[in-house]
């Protein structure tokens, strides 16, 4: 249960943009897996870098040039600590979780898989997760295979078992579906993916921000997320990569930063992560960053991820009930993650949204970047609630009469239904 | 009325809820399929075509109220016209949503009258993200003549 000090009202007041209105009415935010909203500290440590603390890093000598430098490092060695990773050292700094997995596949996938190779994927996965490999696919005669979902909207395992062949050197998954709120379960996978010789990349985009992580006990390869589904600002992403693996890696982009020595005949890299990070790095955003995770810490992770869990059991429960929606996935109440997906019987997801909009209140409608799983569950969108730290039951609640006026709107009367 | 009840008019909800021309013409002269990227709205349009005429039309798909109320009304409103009025309407209507590449009526502005149920899709404008939606049957539309046009 949430510790008692935990009030999503307190938190809520630490985020100015949720006080403010939509069409006259009080603003309910139900769309944090998209992007949540950011606490007044990371607001402010943004704009105080930049008011005090700017100088591009790692190059300067001069003073506020190391003190900026420091701000970054710092946040690397924070987001080590947060994943419980021993060494910060294999924290790379990206825009998001496309680039991070972009920078596998182009790093260790360009120079690692043949022809004749697979990358095994699941039916849950977001585009970011499958365009990357279906490039490599194409460029490297590797054949890209995913996993079925189950009727009930679980990882078809016996299929995994099934199509985990000896030539399959990835297994990439996500280890909460950013549509269906569902976990794959993940330690069985990297066990049995590991004893098949295969390494893991986890797409922890809907995790990390959610529940506590631990790469060590996790036991993955390669972990993705992005700091602004976690109260940080956009254009920060991570990735962190098993230390022996990274050693491995080729450069991802050329530029300065990512180089020791340049020779127009001969260049050598610089070491990890900064070899995989070309260029003037997002450090102000990275070290606002820092604030985020700070945040989250101080509330705990654990609370976090307690505190979704009876938001998404009640707000189930509630849709369960309505005869007018359909809900996506198990639909298990105790072990519904942060995300929901739905559609109302007769009206179309996009018509959902725009009239709960106009009500003020925010959720995702359409393919959530994932059209295999639109095409598994014979949709062609539904419509998303998600949470985070900040919300109560009473924006679920809020969101339940918006889909009364739903059916106002469309003269849906409830027998109809 | 105002709000979203501007945007779901009665007439709109009416070709949601009994679409006209529905279904797909067995041996068409020329068909095209449109995709909204946006929502993963799919249509196909099928066309009995002569010459110059649209003599019959029909759409298949899935999607929102406007994307099916649009093709509705779109084909309600071009079956019987020729090819050329029905790219000049499909401009109009372009135009009545403040679309790139859509031209005023003739005289300079548009009749609203003469669109018919099609001017209630104005509501949309303030819906940026709807417009993809309302287009989706008229550029299918176009593709389809086009594809005949270029046979």
């Amino acid at each position: 249960m949430p510790t008692k000090s935990f009030d999503p009202l307190k938190i809520r007041a630490d985020f100015p943009l949720l006080s403010r209105t939509m069409n006259g009415r009080p603003l309910v935010y139900l769309d944090s897996a998209a992007t949540t909203q950011k606490p007044n500290a990371v607001i402010e440590a943004l704009s105080n870098f930049y008011r005090e603390s700017n100088a591009n890093i790692h190059r300067g000598v001069y003073p506020l040039a190391e003190a900026a430098t420091a701000l970054y490092e710092n946040t690397r060695t924070k987001v080590a600590e947060f994943i419980k990773s021993p060494s910060s050292q294999n924290v790379i700094f990206t825009r998001n979780t496309t680039e991070s997995i972009n920078l596998v596949a182009h790093s260790w996938g360009r120079k690692f898989l043949k022809e004749g190779d697979e990358i095994l994927i699941t039916d849950f996965e977001h585009h970011a997760n499958i365009v990357p490999w279906y490039q490599l696919s194409k460029e490297k005669g590797v054949k890209l295979k995913s996993v079925p979902i189950t009727n009930d909207g679980q990882l078809d395992m016996a299929a995994f078992d099934r199509l985990l062949t000896p030539r399959v050197k990835l297994v990439a998954v996500t280890a909460l579906s950013n549509v269906l709120g569902v976990r794959p379960p993940l330690q069985k996978i990297i066990l049995m993916a590991h004893q098949n010789k295969s390494l893991v990349l986890v797409d922890g985009a809907q995790s990390v921000p959610h529940e506590p992580t631990d790469v060590a006990h996790m036991d993955c390869d390669f972990l993705a997320f992005s700091a602004h589904k976690m109260l940080g600002p956009t254009g920060v992403g991570v990735l962190w990569v098993r230390p022996e693996i990274l050693d491995t890696m080729d450069p991802f982009m050329g530029g300065g930063e990512m180089i020791s020595t340049v020779k127009l005949d001969t260049i050598t890299w610089a070491d990890a992560p900064l070899k995989f990070e070309a260029g003037t790095p997002n450090y102000a955003d990275v070290a606002a960053f820092s604030v985020a995770l700070d945040y989250l810490t101080h509330i705990g992770m654990e609370t976090v991820r307690q505190h979704e869990k009876t938001l998404a059991a009640y707000a189930l429960k509630r849709l369960l009930e309505r005869p007018d929606i359909t809900v996506y996935g198990p639909k298990i109440l105790d072990e519904q993650g942060s995300a929901i997906s739905f559609n109302h019987k007769i009206v179309h997801a996009h018509d959902v949204g725009t009239i709960l909009g106009e009500e003020g209140i925010a959720i995702r409608v359409g393919h959530h970047c994932a059209q295999p799983l639109m095409e598994a569950l014979h949709v062609p969108a539904t419509a998303r609630l998600s949470f985070y730290v900040y919300n109560t039951t009473d924006d679920v609640d809020a969101f339940i009469n918006g889909l009364s006026k739903v059916d106002q709107v469309f003269g849906l009367a409830k027998s109809a239904i | 009325m105002g709000g979203v009840e501007e945007l779901y008019r009665e007439v709109i909800l009416d070709h949601f809820k009994a679409p006209r021309n529905k279904g797909r013409i067995d041996r068409p002269d020329s068909e095209a399929d449109g995709v909204n990227p946006l929502c993963g709205d799919q249509i196909k349009i099928t066309s009995l075509l002569d010459d110059t005429l649209i003599k019959d039309v029909k759409f298949e798909g899935h999607g929102c109220a406007i994307s099916q109320s649009s093709a509705s009304m779109m084909t309600a409103a071009v079956k019987g016209k020729t090819i050329s009025e029905a790219i000049e309407l499909t401009q109009r209507f372009k135009h009545i949503l403040g679309v790139e590449g859509g031209t005023p009526h003739t005289n300079g502005s548009v009749d609203m009258d003469e669109l018919g149920d099609l001017a209630a899709l104005e509501g949309v404008k303030k819906y940026p993200v709807r417009i993809k939606c309302a287009l989706l049957a008229w550029n299918t539309l176009l593709q389809n003549l086009e594809q005949r046009l270029k046979s």
